[in-house]
């Protein structure tokens, strides 16, 4: 999938993606982390299924949403990566009104 | 943040950072709202933190963001950042979401400068994990310094695909092959808007440079491509297409891990169009334009564009765009008067003149080819809702006359991506089917919220 370039020495967070725990740069974006770390899908769509990664990465197409702390549909290539953050596939429609 | 502004600006790009900053330095009262969590929009994404480690693969052209950025940053012009617009409406009263809660702002004057997005390019295959448009290698390139590992191929057309091969080779990243999608007007189009392109002789050569470095390093070029399309189960496995060989059509097919797709880039005009701008559609561009005087005032009270999302005119010019905008601002609200703003105005209007020469010789070497405009039938058009474009001309068939009731049928645009992946797509569809223009297809009706937003966010306005 995707490699770092350079073997800068920035620092990490670690985060939780499905049941595993990686160090990822910091300051990255959870979309980037999700290709860095190898994971074969984000989501899977509502209709038919069919597994999704992030396609545009600035904010327009929206195949990068995941579960992010909890919290359903946040567009990955939009949300900053932190310690300790836990982020989860999305089956299927979530419901958009879980943030309250 | 505060409630009220003289100016806001929408978009940390090259055209919304010139006008911030010059609009500041004329004493205007100015906010800049964008997305990301630092300026410098797509071009110069990262740019005050990546420009200097990352020169030799970014090239030099970034530095220049980085000056465009500090010049910015040292202005008095307030910023607002992470902060996505939600709301916009014809009495300039602007919704943001920041960190979850919702902000409305109020202005005199609104400058639009939300730049540009890819061109979908549908094809058979495009929605499987491991495709991605070219432009989002590069952000993870300039954002992250992140690039693909195993078999990379390239397809599509356009500068950006160009630049970034370029990019990936200067970083020491193989590609397996480029596919050239790309129609390439007749040398007897090109030759005259060659000339007319002269006067931004850099612009040619920069081209030519990529060109020959992709050539030195021996990266298969494919042309005349025909049925294009990625295969594989869960991701990507290869792309597959048709090319000549001597006088034969023959069936090639790589093997792939990851493919990235462009074909040029449309102006986003979703917000023009919410706050009330008229557009026209450009044959030459195949892409929608804001209309606008040299200013950049649109038709809409009070409301100004600047840069690509008018109309596609490449970051530099969008930067002077962007500084004629904040003069004529400056010259509404009394801060100088005609003499000064025109004075100011001419070298800027010379340079600009200069950087748009370029542009009907891109336009004419890089026109998307029919086939990703007009898909085959069993190629996903809607991303979100999963609409085929066999669906599509179906509805239309059955007297879906606009992208509108094509949506209403079909669920077509009706996803979270509010039609920004298939909008262009039904619109081309529609004109195709019944043989009315593009202009009188007209485009999605554009309904905020723009952005997914929630009871709760709302509420906490
Ligand atoms: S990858 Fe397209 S919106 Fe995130």
């Amino acid at each position: 999938m995707f490699r770092l370039l350079e073997d800068s020495a920035t620092d990490t967070v670690t985060v939780r993606i499905e049941d595993r725990e990686y160090d990822v740069p910091a300051g990255i974006s959870v979309a980037a982390a999700v290709l860095l770390c190898a994971v074969n899908k984000l989501r899977n769509t509502p209709v038919s299924g069919s597994p999704r990664l992030p396609y545009c990465m600035m904010g327009i197409c929206f195949d990068c949403l995941v579960s992010i702390d909890g919290v359903p549909n946040r567009q990955a290539c939009q949300v900053e990566v932190a310690q300790n953050m836990t982020i989860e596939y999305q089956q299927g429609a979530a419901e958009l009104q879980q943030r309250e | 943040m505060k409630s009220h502004y003289e100016l806001l600006v929408v978009g940390a790009g090259p055209a919304g950072l010139a006008a911030s900053a010059d609009a500041a330095r004329l004493g205007i009262d100015v906010a800049l709202v964008d997305e990301q969590k630092a300026p410098g929009g797509q071009i110069y994404r990262n740019a005050s933190e990546s420009a200097d480690r990352a020169q030799v693969y970014l090239g030099k052209d970034y530095l220049r963001g980085k000056r465009l950025v500090d010049e910015f940053l040292q202005s008095r012009a307030t910023y607002i950042n992470n902060a996505s617009v939600w709301y916009l409406d014809d009495r300039l009263e602007t919704g943001i979401l920041v960190d979850g809660a919702s902000h409305f702002i109020s202005a005199d004057r609104l400058l639009l400068a939300s730049g540009a997005q890819e061109r979908p390019m549908p094809l058979p295959g495009w929605q499987l994990p491991g495709v991605m448009t070219a432009g989002a290698g590069q952000i993870l390139l300039k954002s992250a310094a992140m690039v693909p590992t195993g078999r990379l191929v390239l397809a599509g057309g356009g500068p950006l695909l160009l630049l970034i091969a370029w990019q990936y080779l200067q970083a020491g990243v193989e590609i397996e092959a480029i596919i050239d999608t790309t129609p390439g007007a007749g040398l007897l189009a090109t030759l005259p808007r060659l000339a007319r392109a002269l006067p931004a002789l850099d612009y040619l050569l920069k081209g030519l440079s990529f060109i020959l470095a992709i050539k030195k390093a021996g990266v298969p070029v494919y042309k005349a491509i025909d049925t294009l399309r990625a295969e594989g189960r869960e991701s990507i496995e290869s792309v597959s297409f048709s090319t000549v060989r001597g006088k034969r059509r023959v069936e090639v097919s790589i093997e792939t891990d990851t493919l990235l797709l462009h074909q040029g880039v449309i102006a986003n005009i979703r917000l023009p169009l919410a706050a009330g701008c008229e557009v026209e559609w450009d044959a030459q561009q195949q892409g929608w334009k804001v209309i606008r005087d040299i200013w950049g005032q649109s038709s809409a009270n009070q409301v100004f564009v600047a840069g690509d999302c008018a109309g596609i005119v490449g970051a530099r010019a969008g930067e002077l765009q962007g500084r004629l905008g904040a003069l004529e601002i400056a010259y509404q609200l009394h801060r100088i008067d005609l003499r000064q703003r025109n004075r100011a105005a001419q070298g800027i209007q010379k340079s600009l003149k200069r950087h748009l020469s370029i542009r009907p010789l891109l336009d004419a070497l890089y026109a998307p080819s029919k086939a990703y405009q007009l898909p085959h039938d069993e190629t996903l058009v809607c991303r979100c809702e999963e609409v085929y474009a066999g669906q599509i001309r179906q509805a239309i068939r059955m007297g879906c006359i606009g992208p509108n009731q094509v949506k209403a049928f079909t669920r077509c645009g009706m996803g979270p991506c509010q039609g920004c992946l298939c909008g262009s797509t039904v619109a081309a569809l529609v004109a195709d089917e019944t043989g009315a223009t593009m202009e009188q297809v007209g485009y999605f009706r554009v309904r905020p919220p723009f952005k997914p937003i929630t009871l709760g966010e709302l509420a906490d306005t």
